[in-house]
């Protein structure tokens, strides 16, 4: 359980947090703007407020 | 396919939508009449007529309580309940869980202003409330969640629109930020008095970590749920873009649960945790530029809109105050600036940037949209809504003019020394000095109830016309 004890120092959990959110931020844009057809799938979905009269 | 073909034949249940909507309309008045009142209290002391029940200290956290939650968040459940029926194309999970939000809901507020006026406080800022309130609030809260959940589970819509995955950050994070910011021990089963569970320090950024949060969730995620689907509605087109409104969600939501410890700048936290919650603030401006970025261009080929259409000329500019108290957020957390800002009105006149320019004015609109959907019928006259955003829209700016130039004034009398190194000014002097703007303010705040009484006079006419039968 030594090992836990790394975690709790400052020095090395900002920068793996720095890391791992920094990660996470890039591949939210990845998954955003990554595939041209993932982008339009995504885009159609802004059309779901216009439609909930036809309804 | 954007949505699923599927017929929907059941009613939707605007029924609490209705009665939330009526009791916004209501705590919003009398949460403002509230605040006009004590304005004036500041500015014409002999207001408190030596009545320990309508003091400062005491009227302001009943303004504060019934403005946030009573009239904020009746808003938030009525359109919360009305765009996860319609974007999700389900009737809400249960009319008893509706129900029993709706009168949960408004026991919390009658019972906060009541114990706020009587003289019971916890003395931690909008969570004034004591322990036994603050159970009511978490058995709502829980059936709340319980309720939006069950019904994003039942949809018909694939797809889950954003501005519920808005509402459903709201809901989550205000249950967290309520349940550990009220962690208490009450002195006993019978006394309304408790401790709270931290001390010192740590209480303080307990708080803030709370007071903060309360503004990044309660009064503005949820708020930019009701942006994004009440602009393209009234627009009569799409959000600009769909994939910003999914970046400015996961960015938001990380960035605010950072940022509480900006209002502890220059006390016994550590420094480190000061610099911490500036640097999260600054990053926080992407986001919130992003988002009125997006709402404003979902206008983008019908600026003609903004001469003819009042509603949208609400929502347009709510979402203008919501880029401007966004950019000053962050300017005035950083600590130079906050030195100057911290203690004085310029904070009280950022908060009613928002709360005025961004949270009532993007509710006014989507009301003004919502309302005649809910009763079937169209406004009664859409000159009083004209009106109704002049006189809002004046009043805020003389609410926020007269706050930055007594928060400023303030700051610099509180740190002007003489030539021999004492204090130039006593503090009494600073407080003559902002009695004129004082009164501009409570004026200020006067032109923005005038409204609010037009639009509740509007819809009364407007519901009176109407009809509750679905065709």
């Amino acid at each position: 359980m030594e090992w836990l004890m790394w975690f709790t120092k400052f020095e090395n959990t900002k920068p793996v947090s720095l890391v791992i959110f920094f990660g996470l931020f890039c591949g939210v844009l990845v998954y955003l703007y990554g595939s041209k057809q993932r982008g339009q799938q995504l885009e159609s979905f802004k059309n779901i407020p216009l439609q909930d009269d036809d309804i | 396919m954007t949505t699923a073909s599927i017929k929907n034949t059941e009613q939707y249940n605007y029924d609490v939508i209705r009665k939330f909507a009526i009791m916004t309309l209501v705590w919003g008045v009398v949460g403002m009449l509230a605040g006009v009142y004590i304005a004036s209290e500041l500015a014409f002391p002999v207001l408190n007529f030596d009545n320990p029940y309508i003091t400062f200290g005491r009227l302001r956290p009943v303004h504060t309580g019934t403005v946030i939650f009573g009239f904020g968040g009746s808003a938030l459940f009525a359109t919360s309940y009305y765009i996860v029926q319609r974007t999700c194309q389900a009737r809400l999970f249960s009319n008893g869980l509706a129900s029993f939000t709706f009168w949960g809901w408004q026991a919390i507020i009658v019972l906060a202003a009541l114990g706020n006026v009587m003289g019971y406080s916890q003395g931690r800022e909008y969570a004034e409330m004591e322990w036994p309130i603050d159970l009511l609030i978490e058995v709502v809260w829980i059936a709340y969640l319980v309720l939006f959940v069950a019904t994003l589970m039942k949809r018909k819509q694939p797809h889950i629109y954003v501005a519920n995955w808005f509402y459903l950050a709201f809901i989550l994070a205000t249950a967290l930020l309520h349940t550990f910011n009220n962690l208490a021990v009450p002195v006993s089963l019978f006394s309304m008095k408790s401790y709270s569970l931290f001390s010192g320090a740590q209480d303080a950024m307990t708080q803030w970590w709370y007071g903060h949060n309360a503004v990044g969730f309660f009064l503005t995620a949820a708020f930019l749920g009701m942006m994004y689907y009440f602009v393209p509605k009234q627009a009569g087109r799409p959000i600009y873009s769909y994939r910003l409104s999914v970046l400015h969600f996961w960015a938001l939501v990380f960035l605010y649960m950072w940022a509480g410890a900006h209002h502890l700048h220059w006390t016994a936290i550590p420094d480190w945790t000061s610099t911490l919650a500036a640097t999260f603030s600054i990053m926080l401006l992407l986001p919130s530029w992003g988002g009125m970025v997006n709402g404003i261009l979902t206008l983008s080929g019908a600026w003609d809109k903004m001469r003819t259409d009042p509603i949208i000329r609400f929502l347009i500019v709510s979402l203008s105050f919501y880029g401007m108290s966004t950019f000053e957020g962050p300017i005035m957390s950083l600590k130079d600036v906050n030195a100057l800002s911290h203690y004085t009105d310029w904070t009280i006149g950022h908060v009613h940037s928002g709360a005025l320019g961004w949270v009532a004015m993007v509710t006014f609109g989507s009301f003004y949209h919502m309302v005649p959907k809910l009763w079937n019928t169209q406004m009664y006259s859409n000159r009083l809504i004209n009106i109704h955003f002049w006189l809002a829209t004046i009043g805020i700016l003389l609410y926020i003019t007269a706050m930055w130039i007594s928060g400023i004034m303030a700051g610099l009398m509180w740190r002007a020394f003489d030539d021999f190194g004492n204090l130039q000014y006593a503090f009494i002097e600073a407080v003559a000095a902002a009695h004129n703007l004082y009164v501009m303010r409570a004026v200020g705040g006067l032109f923005f109830l005038s409204g609010i009484v037009l639009m509740s006079y509007n819809m009364y006419k407007t519901i009176k016309s109407g009809t509750t039968e679905q065709a």
